[in-house]
């Protein structure tokens, strides 16, 4: 992908690319707390089914995803963790915070053990709020995700603001 | 001594010798392995420091804390109502029934007890988030074992207990439900009869578990024999729940307890199983979700009518003492120790969890067994992270 992240492709074919890269996304098996049961639940269950969206929730190492939720709280002692599993990935990586406590901290805002937020870690592309959230909301963050991916120009790839699943 | 019997003894040295030898070119060398904190077989972090010789582990030391979120702090900065927000987040997996202990505590302290509608309220969502935990645990451990579709069986008839759950308390995963003096609200129309088409299908899962999983020659092979726990050790250890009753142990606090729960009403058996091994467990938890049915098909019968709130002031200041309650929660014995100084806070709160003692006798029960038997026995001790490092 080294020509894309320069920038040099013709339009169309970076388009190719695109449209590859979105219904091609692998998801990292990665469950933290609460909210790795809803994403179970989106994942694993006929009821949501994830895969109809193109989306691959088992490769077994990091280093074959594209995508990772971080879904739960992330503590001090796992946030090492957290950010060397990020740094594993092959770019290029996007990240979605799954619920409150990925966000911001969420009910543990002032407990003295838990990272307030895993983009002091690693940067994130897409919120989806909830504690936890619905597996409906994190159906929609992954399709948010996807329709920016389906535009995305690799030149600016990193001066975009985040999506917030409203 | 003659020539033979000293060739005799110089052959039996050198034969000792190049077993000895051989011995020594087998023996590998020891291997560390770190189980996790990202595992699949986790889902949670909890990381396990397993040295092998060869495929056998020599000594597993399980290393907690990565979920730590420090429940029994926060608790003294939150007020009563506040405080089941977050126990709730503490077994997320059956939610409801973490409230139960603290209310009931909170209420010895208050002295105030629930009319007896929300009593059977109460019991029937503990039950049913019971169900709710068990039903995913039935499908996990196979998973774990090497076989995908009982996972997919466990979230799809899990869906349905959760629909029950959240058209009753509005939450589907964290319901945040349970009041000092009674229930935030009444069962929504139609509940009951809906409930019921729900707890046959549960009933249908767990023939389609006994005949998928418990029957299946590969999964008895992993399981039966492997992991045993003496019931001394397990009592030793502090084990409750299912994992102590598959040890031979006929000890259940829902029976045993008499907390302010209803069980004692209701028509049911505790399942215990002699063998103590990991197939023993899994079976001794289908035999509970099928018991747990049983229970919810018998109060959505018998539900009584009346208020679901005892009178309770709208500011809650619970007065000073000290009281501990423990019920038997999807995982074990959970309990909370509360002491209040009449404050609008507790100033302490213990929890008891039972994934914790669960958890620590794994450096016990994995010495000596093979690798792919670690996964197996994790699997069926069934703890769940933020059970154990809260």
């Amino acid at each position: 992908m080294g020509l894309v992240e320069n920038g040099k492709l013709p339009g169309p074919l970076t388009k190719l690319l695109n449209i590859s890269r979105k219904y091609s996304l692998w998801v990292y098996q990665w469950g933290l707390a609460c909210c790795a049961i809803e994403m179970g639940a989106a994942f694993a269950s006929p009821r949501y089914d994830v895969m109809r969206l193109g989306v691959i929730p088992f490769p077994a190492s990091p280093r074959q995803a594209d995508l990772v939720v971080i879904s739960g709280t992330v503590t001090d002692k796992m946030a090492p963790a957290v950010r060397r599993l990020y740094e594993q990935m092959p770019e290029p990586k996007y990240v979605i915070s799954m619920g409150s406590c990925a966000n911001c901290g969420g009910p543990y805002w002032d407990s003295y053990s838990v990272t307030k937020g895993v983009d002091q870690i690693i940067p994130v592309d897409v919120y989806v709020p909830g504690c936890p959230p619905r597996p409906e909301a994190l159906l929609e963050g992954i399709v948010l995700l996807q329709e920016r991916i389906a535009s995305e120009d690799m030149t600016d790839r990193w001066n975009r603001d985040p999506i917030v699943v409203t | 001594m003659n020539l033979e019997a000293s060739t005799q003894q110089l052959s039996y040295i050198a034969n000792q010798a190049s077993d000895a030898r051989v011995n020594i070119e087998l023996e590998t060398e020891g291997m560390t392995l770190n189980l996790g904190p990202q595992h699949p077989a986790t889902h949670g972090t909890l990381r396990i420091i397993v040295r092998l010789d060869g495929e056998q582990v020599v000594s597993a030391e399980p290393v907690m804390g990565y979920m730590h979120r420090g429940y029994e702090k926060l608790t003294e900065v939150r007020t009563y109502p506040q405080v089941t927000t977050l126990v709730n987040r503490i077994d997320w997996l059956g939610s409801f029934a973490n409230e139960v202990p603290f209310i009931l505590a909170a209420e010895r302290l208050m002295e105030v007890e629930a009319p007896p509608r929300a009593q059977w309220i109460r019991t029937a969502l503990f039950e049913l988030s019971r169900i709710a935990n068990v039903v995913l645990f039935l499908g996990d451990m196979a998973v774990q074992l090497g076989a995908t579709t009982p996972v997919f069986y466990a979230f799809r008839d899990r869906e349905f207990v959760l629909n029950q759950i959240e058209s009753v308390t509005g939450g589907r995963f964290h319901p945040n439900f349970d009041r000092i003096g009674g229930i935030k609200d009444d069962l929504p129309k139609g509940w009951i009869q809906e409930t019921k088409d729900v707890l046959s299908r549960i009933h249908s899962f767990c023939d389609e578990m006994e005949d998928l999983v418990v029957g299946n020659e590969i999964f008895q092979t992993r399981t039966r024999g492997i992991g045993i726990i003496p019931a001394d050790t397990g009592l030793a250890y502090g084990l409750s729940g299912a994992n102590i009753r598959s040890s031979g142990v006929d000890w259940d606090l829902r029976r045993d307890g008499g907390v302010g729960l209803i069980h004692d009403q209701l028509d049911w058996k505790v399942w215990t199983h002699p063998d103590g091994d990991s197939f023993a467990r899994y079976w001794v938890r289908l035999q509970e979700v099928r018991e747990s049915c049983k229970m919810v098909s018998q109060i959505l019968d018998g539900i009584p009518s009346g208020p679901i709130m005892a009178k309770v002031p709208r500011i809650i200041k619970v007065p000073p003492g000290e009281a501990y309650v423990e019920t038997e929660n999807p995982l074990g014995i959970m309990g909370y120790y509360i002491i209040s100084k009449g404050d609008l806070v507790p100033y302490r709160v213990k929890i008891r969890s039972a994934s914790f003692n669960n958890v620590s006798i794994t450096p016990w029960v994995l010495k000596g067994v093979y690798v792919p038997d670690v996964i197996s026995i994790l699997a069926s001790l069934y703890f769940i992270l933020g059970d154990i490092d809260r």
